[in-house]
């Protein structure tokens, strides 16, 4: 085998332990995701990308929350064949929040609470099949929540 | 752990509410220590021992997080099973089994 070879599968199983889908293993907390400050950052590490905006992702959530430390959402996706979701919100000091991965009957919904550091934008992204949808909702936060 | 499932029609809804602090890092005690990152990172939902949401989650979960999620096709008896896993190596498990509403 030719060194330069060797170096470019070297660095092809570099990138793919780094950029695990949101899909992959659940048993593998995705680290370098849930520890990027950016949003574009943590979906890069998500290997995520060219998201299509999408309505049918519906996101129910406060228009102002008092408390930034508790903010229910509900996330409902109309999108067939839903496999996952990944909850982030872009002002927060790490903006992912979750992935949720559904299989064997679980349907596409899902309600939870969350922490807003600040007033920020909720941002859902739905994987179906090899393409990734998104969704966003504006929240005023009143009351820092991520202490 | 407390949780719930509750079939409708042919749609269980499950609720699940697990005690966890959920520590960021990023917080500090009255002392001005900061207190260490604390939070569940891994958590799966089993119906009769087949997962059906797998989840990861990050510091921004809210303390004692709370969950909601449905199920097509259970049936009452079935058993849910909801385990997670945090930072520091800790895990619990709980258990229901599925009642008609």
């Amino acid at each position: 085998m030719q060194r330069r070879d060797f170096l470019t599968i070297l660095a092809g199983a570099a990138a793919t332990a780094f950029m695990l889908p949101i899909h992959a293993l659940a048993a593998v907390w995705n680290k370098a995701a849930f520890e990027a400050a950016k949003l574009n950052e943590a979906t890069a590490h998500l290997a995520i990308n060219g998201e299509i905006p999408s309505k049918d992702i519906e996101i129910i959530a406060p228009d102002r929350a008092e408390n930034g430390a508790i903010v229910q959402i509900a996330i409902t996706s109309r999108i067939p064949n839903t496999e996952a979701m990944s909850v982030l919100v872009e002002h927060n000091p790490t903006a992912l929040i979750g992935n949720f991965m559904f299989s064997n009957g679980a349907l596409p919904y899902l309600v939870t609470r969350i922490k807003m550091a600040e007033t920020s934008y909720v941002k859902i992204i739905v994987k179906a099949g090899e393409k990734y949808y998104t969704n966003s909702k504006a929240v005023e936060v009143l009351e820092n929540g991520c202490g | 752990m407390k949780m719930r499932a509750k079939l409708t029609g042919d749609v269980t809804e499950v609720k699940v509410i697990i005690n966890h602090p959920m520590e960021t890092g990023r917080r500090k005690d009255d002392a001005g220590q900061l207190i260490p990152a604390y939070f569940i990172q891994l958590v799966t939902a089993t119906l009769n021992d087949q997962p059906v949401l797998e989840m990861q989650w990050g510091t921004g979960i809210s303390k004692n997080p709370y969950l909601t999620f449905h199920l097509k096709g259970a049936k009452a008896g079935d058993k849910i099973t909801v385990t997670w896993h945090d930072n520091l190596g800790k895990t619990a498990s709980g258990e229901t089994a599925v009642v008609p509403a």
